[in-house]
């Protein structure tokens, strides 16, 4: 930026006195900032306008009626904005009338359920990731099988888990572990298979026994991929703590997605999605504290700070 | 090599030297993906005195890497043997540092946890080896900087830092693959007398590893020639030209220096010519 703005300038003015050439820089770095400046305040206009047009769009079709009876969009099956608001108020306003609780209690059973699988699920997976990276044979023996249940659909085992465990928290837990685990245990997997060989080469040669190599190079190293890894498993988790509820639950918002589905209210289905993607957002902007503080040693990225 | 080889004191000024390094017709060979054999090194023999700076130069891929590689205990020949001082190698071998041309650093610990990680490997107390570590990073010149990550610095202060790192265990044998065959001439030439200095102070016994001539004849005591693959000794050159050097840059222009460096170019001409021939034949 700033060797921009001193091109600049000393294209602008001819070589000359030196508060001639001062001057221009200065105007410059500030004709600069407001272009930056303007260029922010039309992404956001950009911004508003996309949402304005799609939400807009969506309530002005399921309003029309072309033909003066039907409407274009039947918001019977597809829900209208305004009628999901109603629902996310009517959500959140009555407690009586919910036969499970609470909207919060809902939110928080499943907000647990979510928690607790992406513990489990990221702990195994790190240390199996670990184990099976950095052993040969331990890798060679378990690698086919898990790439087997890798490629069968593992929603499915919802079903059994509930089938087996009953309608509590245990299976939603186990079936969000499961989605978290396979993420995450890949990333490690790879993490170790990429840390830089010279490294390894180094510490061993100071010294260093197969446990320090672990825990200097090997896991640090594999840490920015685990880390990586959590962003996508979070979503997961949420996704085996609802898909669970779903399949069978006394409590949570998968519960009240279907009763909403077996009422046919859509604008309720609506409304939980709105609840869920704040709940996931929420969690992905703590994953990126952890993310910055954890991986606070990596060159920050360049097209990062100039693209937004 | 009992423990109080390894945990020896750091060296204030006058080190206690380096160890002999005797290399007896080692001879390396891999196996290929196809299933092939390949001689990377055959029969390579060659003695490093105590405290003696010596040189490997050769055509590209003639096993220089392989040989320091054997030295340093990374990998087991497949015939013949390597001696540090009395003992036999055989695993990692103690009191031995590397340097590579890719700085072998720790991007995620800061510049004083990088050059602690030597004696902290050996046990040293973290008080202790924290002291060691900045007292080695002003050795280097690079006092001030200890907060900072590898990314920050430039080619020659990463290199700065890995040359600590290497020299603050005081190892006997220091193994040196084209340390510096990835900085600019400016920057090579200051490094260049950097080491030598600090090599002055604690001497090491030194395998270093390059491509460039003027490098091996102006740093070493000896200039060792492998051919082309599979690699093998060709010529043995001892430099007498006097220590210390001094600047290395000024050494260059000296009569003997350039006389020294025409009889290894005869020598190495030839492989040269050959491993390229090979490599532009099979291109």
């Amino acid at each position: 930026m700033t060797t921009l703005t001193h091109g600049e300038a000393r294209g602008g003015a001819p070589k000359g006195s030196a508060p001639k050439t001062e001057q221009p820089a200065a105007a410059s770095a500030a004709k600069a900032r407001s272009a930056a400046q303007r260029r922010k305040v039309w992404i956001w206009v950009g911004r508003i306008a996309l949402a304005v047009v799609i939400i807009g769009g969506w309530q002005l079709c399921t309003n029309v009626k072309p033909d003066g009876k039907h409407p274009l969009v039947d918001p019977f099956f597809f829900g209208m904005p305004t009628q999901i608001w109603d629902a996310l108020v009517a959500l959140f306003s009555n407690t009586e009338d919910a036969s499970f609780g609470s909207i919060w209690e809902n939110i928080w059973v499943t907000g647990q359920e979510a928690i607790l699988g992406f513990l489990l699920g990221t702990c195994v997976g790190i240390v199996l990731g670990l184990l099976l990276g950095s052993n040969r044979y331990l890798s060679s023996v378990v690698g086919p099988y898990i790439r087997i249940v890798n490629s069968i659909p593992r929603i499915i085992l919802g079903s059994i888990f509930i089938v087996a465990f009953g309608l509590g928290t245990f299976p939603k837990v186990l079936l969000a572990a499961v989605l978290v685990f396979f993420v995450v245990f890949f990333n490690a997997f790879q993490g170790v298979r990429e840390v830089d060989q010279n490294l390894v080469a180094n510490v061993r040669v100071l010294g260093a026994s197969p446990f320090q190599v672990a825990i200097h190079v090997t896991i640090p190293s594999a840490m920015t991929w685990i880390i990586a890894s959590l962003h996508t498993a979070f979503g997961f988790a949420i996704i085996g703590a609802l898909v669970a509820e779903v399949l069978g639950a006394q409590q949570g918002l998968g519960l009240i997605i279907s009763q909403a589905q077996g009422k046919f209210d859509p604008d309720t289905v609506f409304a939980c999605m709105i609840i869920i993607a704040v709940i996931t957002l929420l969690a992905e902007f703590l994953i990126g504290l952890l993310e910055h503080s954890l991986l606070k040693w990596r060159p920050p990225n360049k097209s990062e700070a100039q693209t937004i | 090599m009992s423990a109080n080889h390894r945990i020896r004191p750091p060296a204030d000024g006058g080190g206690d030297g380096g160890a002999r390094i005797d290399i007896a017709g080692l001879t390396k060979r891999y196996l290929t993906p196809k299933g092939e054999t390949f001689t990377a090194i055959r029969d390579v023999s060659l003695t490093v005195e105590p405290g003696q700076f010596c040189s490997i130069v050769g055509p590209t891929g003639c096993g220089k890497s392989t040989t320091l590689a054997q030295v340093s205990g990374l990998e087991k020949p497949s015939a013949g043997s390597v001696k540090v001082g009395s003992h036999l190698v055989d695993g990692i071998t103690n009191g031995v540092s590397y340097m590579f041309q890719a700085d072998a650093l720790f991007p995620w610990k800061s510049v004083l946890s990088n050059v602690m990680m030597g004696p902290i490997l050996l046990g040293t107390p973290k008080r202790e080896a924290t002291e060691l570590a900045r007292d080695w990073l002003r050795r280097v010149g690079l006092a001030g900087f200890e907060d900072r990550y590898p990314h920050q610095l430039s080619g020659g202060m990463r290199k700065r830092v890995a040359m600590a790192a290497a020299l603050i265990n005081n190892p006997r044998i220091l193994l040196m693959d084209e340390p510096f065959g990835a900085l600019d001439v400016q920057t090579k030439a200051i490094m260049q007398n950097e080491l030598l200095k600090l090599w002055e102070e604690l001497r090491p016994s030194v395998l270093f590893i390059t491509h460039d001539l003027d490098e091996a004849v102006a740093l070493s005591d000896r200039v060792v020639i492998m051919t082309s693959s599979p690699g093998s000794v060709k010529d043995v050159f001892d430099i007498d030209l006097p220590r210390p050097r001094g600047n290395v840059q000024q050494i260059r222009h000296e009569e003997r220096f350039l006389e020294l460096q025409g009889q290894i170019w005869e020598s190495l001409k030839d492989e040269v010519t050959r491993a390229y021939a090979r490599t532009a034949g099979a291109a």
